[in-house]
């Protein structure tokens, strides 16, 4: 298991240095810092093995978080822990930052005490924590023998991470459907690879144990209806953009809260919510993706001292949407010497120390094209090397799903209390976002 | 606040660690009012000195001075306060014991507390002290607390109980501690489920014989309902701990994974890493033609996927583990090629990764596609990614056949962008190419020789010079081409000059003519100015065969060679085995097994082949995490380098021969050999050579003969073989009376084949040495002299251990009986059948070959009896594919006689057990390249008519099994 855990500052500095087990010395805070923050090589792994010692290392900013081990651990598991880590850290102090580590180092303390215990990873929900680990560190005198095991029974209980009583005046529930979509084209125009990772973000103000259904377009699910009998009420799918019926997902994985067994033998979504935001599950999908835009490049080398450079960009999408935030970023030669940019549409620089011409443009509608173009001056050099043309990459925001998910429902249900399922205020957001959408030249 | 400006003056201080003196000076003063700051009456005050006292600890300063000061303040109603007075006590408790024992008292009183959380952290704290006098007191308060009405408590003492028998395992079992850890399993509250689960599989890797994890479908069940329930840390704990069971039978397998696969759902890719890991080991045991087997191998491919999505070190280990997962069953992911599509944006550890799984899935179906982005990558700016693309491309050429030729050609066009690395790194692998597709694209030779002087690694040095040399009678200029290379000679790395002085002569026999001035110079240059025993002993070696029979020369270094696999860098069968049993683990993101990087005894129990001692890598192991998996096709003659890391290895290993090693580069020699596919016969030290000869440079893949091998081959026996010889034959002379079988002798050579000599023999084993006992007749009607005999290189390394002690001439009808000394640290070659010899024997009249096989009993050691229990654990590990079923009709023995006929072959019976009028024994057989053979013989007692055996023989290497077999009948039936 973890043998310990050391944050260093970017100049190798500990900041917090928490050692689980006997076979874990202080000179292991020295190793990392001499033979991967200062290593005069970039270290080329995220696990290190120092003299039989194990290494990994995650960096926030300009802080370093590093698990050490000398056992044969559950790797996925450390960096796992890693990021959870990080997560807590900010949900009590913002910002992982050496000053904010700094002022909170008892704070952090506390925290590792609890969340490891001789290096096994124990509960790390941030609403469980912070019934019970708080900065004022008095509340353990004032708290009745009822509120103690309270808290107990969440911290090791079946739904950690939900308190009970909790009570809204307003029962009110927010869904971000949040997705990236990821290209990768050929100068040709033919799709080498594309996929959509999307995100069900629940922001849940509810009173009480809500148990609650989640429902989407999925294409199993609509199917096996469709088989039933019950055939979807017609009219249903005017709220989509593209107007398809369901769509394949490849994959999702889900929150804890989420009852997996149920979805695997139903593939119902069912649960009990964490109070406030939280990721309720992430999906994947490779079939049938809205490409937003497409980037047609043209490149021609004039000689050895000049480029011509020609990129067309086109929007597919209804013409009733807006994309936003379009950045186009095509890449320059090392060489470069000077540039002449002009585009039809938005601002374009060329910035050199990037290497590359940036295109922004703060709006475009569906169905619409524009285009930019450039000649760069390139210096003469002796470099044999032809320039690598890194591929030219985009930016923007939409307001629709790429991958076609839409949610059907959000049923929410509390035996105990006083409110149905219609009382319940429930927004929906849908925000498509470019991942790494590239378009080689 | 102040302590937070106090603490950042500190850091300051910090930062100028190394100014020790500057230090000391300060420190006094410091400690001194931290002191009156602790003994102050205020409570906020006290806490604030107590912060400080953290904060100077963290940065490593010593406040141990302060000990006594701190500890007063534990007593104390403020749990933050007394959460930093433990921190402080963790630390230091072990260097001031006797003072340690003032915090006693206040933790046994903690562990009374009304608040559940404060009995916790007692306890918690109490376990992280590592001193003997407070362990004992420990005691009570943690039987309390494993019985406590609250779960968070019981959670605790749960881990705590793993704490206290790190420190002090004896009092753990004394107390019986472990028996309460068991109870726990059936604990109505998951997470203490799942820590008690954590803790107990910690200490049974401690004990790896004990039965402290005693896994039973009622436990199983227990596990797999708390699995729902518990927190993402505890379903991992649980996880891992259900992939050490062993299901009964397909049932229960099946039904174990069923529960399972909804956990490939989570979001934590730990847990779904686990869930893998149970997966991919339990589907061993389900039928293949089963509906649900099919359905789970569909289901393991999408969150497999999925965690390419996660943060980059995540990714990383997902990648390094479906690496592994891909070798078991490249079925899961093979429609999955374009998700391993590189981003121009991912880390380089990612890219590395994503290259090597790519060129794993690549086959027809996908290659073009594959191809494509190769070569995309070839031209992106990471030195180290550019190369491995370029070898990517090549070994798509050795893999899909199809490809080859384009390869070949984005390789020339590769070549033409003139870029230093990425010409050398295409050389390379060109040269395999060549190898793989003899006489097809030799015409690009041309292109290849224009990039000669841009050389400069020795890898593509060697790798050219080795083309020129192999196609020397192409190239019109071979000749000054490899002269110009000779100027320098001494300069080169040893591989170059190696490979040329193999070159030179290649062309000196195929262009003797013209040559004849070169070869000497090359010649006296190896054998005279240097000083590497190799390049000398190999100058020698050309010499003399081309002075004595320049025929045989041309035999020998233009043989052909055989064709290089496609499939070269994969995992030896049996380490990759024991690395899926070790997803997700740091195992397999070494791709090496825990005993490996992992010290003492912890990690040994998981080992698949309990005789096998750590590997010693330690000189490498600090780069480990670095290196990608090898891509290079296997060296036969590895780097100097690897030499060394070769012989350390063997010096570490246990020793697996009864015979001393001959002389050390005869044994890599055969060692280096293995590459090809032979690892998993080879018990012991394959599994480390696979890592080096994988990670060597493939230089050389071209000399057809091993310079180590040729020796042996050639007759030339070293002197030291020489001297091993009269060792053995003393030993021979002795010779112990043992119960060992050993078949009449059977004509192997007949006369009519071998212009009158006539030869007949056997094989024995006599008090552990080998012995092949001949009879040479004269059937011809002149003298014979000059007797001298070979082997070729077999399955086990069977060599002459000594000449061919004919002394006197054999005049004609005489016969004359000789006994030949075998040792078994020859080189080594798979044959067909496995235990076929091929041997040669020469005299003054001609070269005479045949070939005859050796009962396995030949190599069966002596020290080949098994523990019981490492025979039980063995027994369970090899899995069932690996088992064979024999019977053996009309015997007329009871279990004791065949037991004692048995020993006498070396084949041990550890333990005999009689059920239902049967007598089982168990047998183990050890061979003397280290694989051990197990048994279970199954003998009809009651009935004398019923004469049949049953046998089942389980070993890693299952070709074995019908040789052990054969064994077993010829002894038992003569």
């Amino acid at each position: 298991m973890i043998g310990g855990l050391f944050i260093y500052n970017h100049k190798g500095e500990v900041l917090i240095s928490r050692v689980y087990r006997d076979d874990i010395g202080r000179n292991a805070v020295d190793a990392f810092r001499v033979n991967v923050i200062h290593a005069r090589q970039q270290v080329r792994s995220p696990v290190t093995n120092i003299a039989r010692t194990s290494f990994f290392h995650v960096k926030r900013s300009n802080i370093w978080l590093a698990a050490v081990t000398k056992q044969n651990v559950n790797a996925a598991m450390v960096f796992e822990f890693l990021y959870k880590m990080c997560d807590v850290m900010t949900a009590y102090f913002g910002k992982i930052s050496e000053e904010n580590i700094k002022n909170n180092f008892v704070l952090i303390y506390e925290l590792l005490d609890e969340i490891l215990d001789f290096g096994y990873p124990q509960n790390s929900e941030t609403g469980a924590l912070k019934t019970f680990i708080t900065q004022q560190g008095i509340k353990g005198q004032h708290q009745t023998k009822e509120e103690q095991s309270q808290i107990t029974s969440q911290v090791t209980g079946q739904i950690g991470w939900r308190r009970e009583g909790i009570k809204y005046r307003r029962n009110e529930l927010f869904l971000d459907v949040l997705e990236s979509v990821n290209l990768l084209m050929s100068p040709q125009g033919q799709v080498l690879s594309a996929h959509v990772s999307g995100r069900v973000v629940m922001k849940s103000y509810l009173s009480g144990m809500p148990e609650c259904k989640f429902g989407m377009n999925d294409k199993i699910v609509i199917d096996k209806q469709g088989k039933g009998g019950t055939t979807d009420e017609p009219g249903k799918s005017e709220l989509g953009g593209s107007g398809k019926q369901s769509i394949a997902i490849d994959d999702c994985t889900f929150h804890q809260c989420v009852r997996l067994s149920k979805f695997d033998s139903e593939r119902s979504i069912s649960f009990i919510p964490p109070d406030g935001e939280y990721e309720l599950m992430r999906y994947r999908t490779t079939k049938d993706i809205i490409l937003p835009f497409r980037v047609i490049p043209l490149v021609r080398e004039v000689g050895r001292t000049k480029l011509e450079v020609k990129v067309v960009i086109k929007s597919n999408f209804k013409p009733s949407l807006l994309a936003q935030k379009i950045e186009v970023r095509i890449p320059t030669p090392l060489n470069t010497s000077g540039v002449q940019v002009i585009c039809m549409k938005g601002k374009a620089k060329y910035k050199a120390s990037e290497n590359a011409i940036v295109w922004k443009i703060k709006r475009m509608a569906g169905m619409k094209e524009s285009q930019i173009s450039a000649e760069i001056e390139l210096l003469p050099t002796n470099d044999k090397k032809k320039w690598a043309r890194p591929p030219i990459s985009m930016k923007f925001q939409v307001p629709f799903a790429p991958s076609g998910l839409k949610v059907r429902y959000l049923k929410v249900f509390e035996s105990k209390l006083n409110y149905s399922d219609h009382d319940v205020i429930k927004w929906v957001r849908y925000i498509g976002r470019s991942g790494i959408y590239e378009t080689r030249c | 606040m102040e302590w937070a400006s106090q603490l950042c003056e500190n850091r300051g201080l910090g930062s100028k660690m190394t100014d020790s003196k500057y230090f000391t000076t300060t420190k006094k003063g410091e400690i001194f009012e931290l002191k009156a700051e602790l003994n102050s009456d205020k409570k906020e005050k006290k806490k604030e000195a107590v912060k400080k006292v953290i904060a100077s600890m963290t940065v490593g300063k010593d406040v141990s001075a302060l000990f006594p000061d701190v500890v007063n303040c534990m007593q104390t109603d403020n749990l933050e306060l007394k959460k930093l007075v433990y921190l402080y006590l963790m630390n230091y408790a072990k260097s001031q014991p006797d003072m340690a024992i003032m915090a006693v008292n206040t933790f046994v009183k903690d562990c009374e507390d009304p608040n559940p959380l404060i009995r916790a952290l007692a306890v918690r704290t109490m376990g992280c002290i590592r001193v003997d006098k407070i362990t004992e007191y420990l005691c009570e308060p943690l039987r309390k607390c494993l019985k406590d009405e609250d779960p968070y408590v019981r959670k605790t003492a749960a881990v705590c109980v793993a704490k206290l028998h790190d420190i002090n395992a004896q009092l753990v079992e004394d107390q019986g501690f472990l028996d309460t850890l068991k109870d726990l399993i059936s604990d109505s509250n998951p997470m203490v489920v799942a820590n008690a689960v954590a803790a107990l599989s910690e200490i049974a890797e401690s004990h790896p014989n004990s039965n402290l994890l005693d896994l039973n479908p009622q436990t199983i069940n227990k596990l797999l309902t708390a699995l729902n329930e518990c927190t993402e840390w505890g379903q991992i704990f649980i996880l891992d701990c259900l992939a050490n069971y062993m299901p009964r039978d397909d049932r229960e397998s099946q039904s174990i994974c069923e529960r399972v696969t909804p956990r490939l759902s989570h979001a934590n890719s730990a847990v779904v890493l686990s869930a893998v890991k149970v997966l991919m080991k339990f589907m061993e045991m389900l039928p293949k033609d089963l509906d649900y087997y099919g359905t789970l191998l569909k289901k393991l491919a999408p969150p497999l996927v999925t965690l390419l999505s996660a943060e980059p070190e995540l990714q990383y280990v997902a990648l390094r583990n479906i690496n592994l997962i891909v070798q078991k069953r490249p079925e899961i992911l093979k429609h999955e090629m374009k998700v391993f599509f590189v981003k121009y944006n991912d880390p380089i550890y990612v890219k590395l990764e994503k290259l090597d799984i790519m060129i794993r899935l690549a086959s027809q179906a996908n290659i073009a596609q594959v191809l494509a982005e190769l070569k995309e990558y070839a031209t992106e700016v990471d030195v180290d990614f550019v190369r491995k693309a370029v070898r990517a491309i090549g070994r798509c050429a050795i893999k899909v056949e199809q490809s080859a030729e384009r390869c070949v050609s984005t390789l020339l066009d590769l070549i033409q962008t003139k870029v230093n690395y990425v010409v050398q790194e295409a050389i390379v692998v060109i040269k395999d190419i060549f190898r793989k597709y003899p006489n097809k694209y030799e015409s690009v030779i041309a292109t290849l020789c224009e990039n000669l002087d841009s050389l400069d690694e020795p890898e593509a040095r060697a790798a050219m010079i080795w083309i020129v040399g192999e196609y020397a009678e192409r190239i019109d200029n071979a000749d000054e081409l490899l002269e110009s290379f000779l100027e320098g000679f001494h300069d080169e790395s040893t591989q170059v000059q190696l490979q040329l002085l193999t070159a030179i002569v290649k062309l000196f026999l195929k262009k003797p003519t013209e040559t004849q001035e070169l070869v000497q110079q090359v010649l006296s240059l190896a054998t005279q100015d240097s000083d590497n025993p190799d390049l000398r002993d190999r100058g020698y070696i050309y010499w003399r065969l081309l002075s004595t029979d320049p025929v045989a020369a041309k035999e020998v270094v233009l043989a052909e060679k055989p064709l290089i696999s496609e499939e070269t860098d994969l995992i030896e069968p049996t380490l990759l085995e024991e690395l899926i049993c070790h997803i997700g683990t740091l195992a397999s993101v070494y791709h090496k097994p825990p005993s490996a990087f992992v010290e003492g005894s912890r990690g040994v129990q998981h080992k698949r082949i309990p005789a096998r001692a750590g590997s010693g890598e330690s000189a490498e192991s600090s780069d480990v995490g670095q290196s990608g998996p090898s891509e290079a096709p296997p060296a036969v003659i590895p780097s100097q380098g690897d030499l060394l890391g070769d012989l350390l290895n063997l010096d570490l290993a246990p020793p697996t021969a009864t015979v001393p090693s001959v002389q050390p580069s005869m044994q890599m020699g055969a060692m280096d050999l293995l590459g090809g596919g032979l690892d998993s016969l080879m018990g012991d030290e394959s599994d480390t050579l696979g890592g080096d000869i994988g990670g060597s440079p493939s230089m050389g893949a071209g000399l057809g003969v091993a310079p180590a091998a040729m020796p042996t081959a050639l007759g030339i026996a070293p002197a030291v073989g020489g001297g091993l010889g009269d060792l053995f034959d003393l030993g021979g002379g002795v010779g112990m009376p043992t119960g060992s079988y050993v078949a009449p002798k059977t004509v192997w050579l007949p006369a009519m084949k071998a212009k009158g000599l006539e030869i007949s023999g056997t094989f024995a084993r006599r008090g552990g040495i080998i012995q092949m006992d001949l009879t040479l007749t004269n059937k011809a009607m002149s003298v014979m002299t000059d007797f001298a005999i070979q082997f070729n290189r077999n399955s086990f390394g069977l060599a002459p251990a000594g000449p061919l002690q004919v002394l006197t001439p054999l005049s004609p009808n005489q016969t004359i009986d000789v006994s030949l000394p075998l040792s078994t640290s020859g080189p080594v070659m798979k044959m067909e059948p496995l235990n076929n010899l091929q041997v040669a024997v020469k005299n003054n009249i001609d070269v005479f070959y045949f070939s005859c096989q050796y009962p396995l009993s030949l190599i069966f050691v002596e020290d080949g009896k098994m523990e019981r229990q490492v025979f039980l654990a063995t027994w369970k590990d090899i899995p069932n594919d690996n088992e064979a079923q024999f019977q053996i009709k009309d015997i007329h023995l009871n279990s004791d006689a065949a037991s004692n006929k048995l020993q006498g072959s070396n084949i041990f019976t550890i333990a005999k057990r009689t059920v239902e009028g049967q007598d089982m024994l168990y047998q183990s057989v050890k061979l003397t390249n280290g694989i051990w053979v197990l048994a279970e013989m199954r003998i009809q007692t009651g009935n004398p008519n019923y004469t049949e055996m049953e046998l089942s023989i389980k070993c890693r290497a299952p070709e074995v099994c019908q040789f052990v077999f054969l064994c077993y009948e010829l002894v038992l039936k003569n």
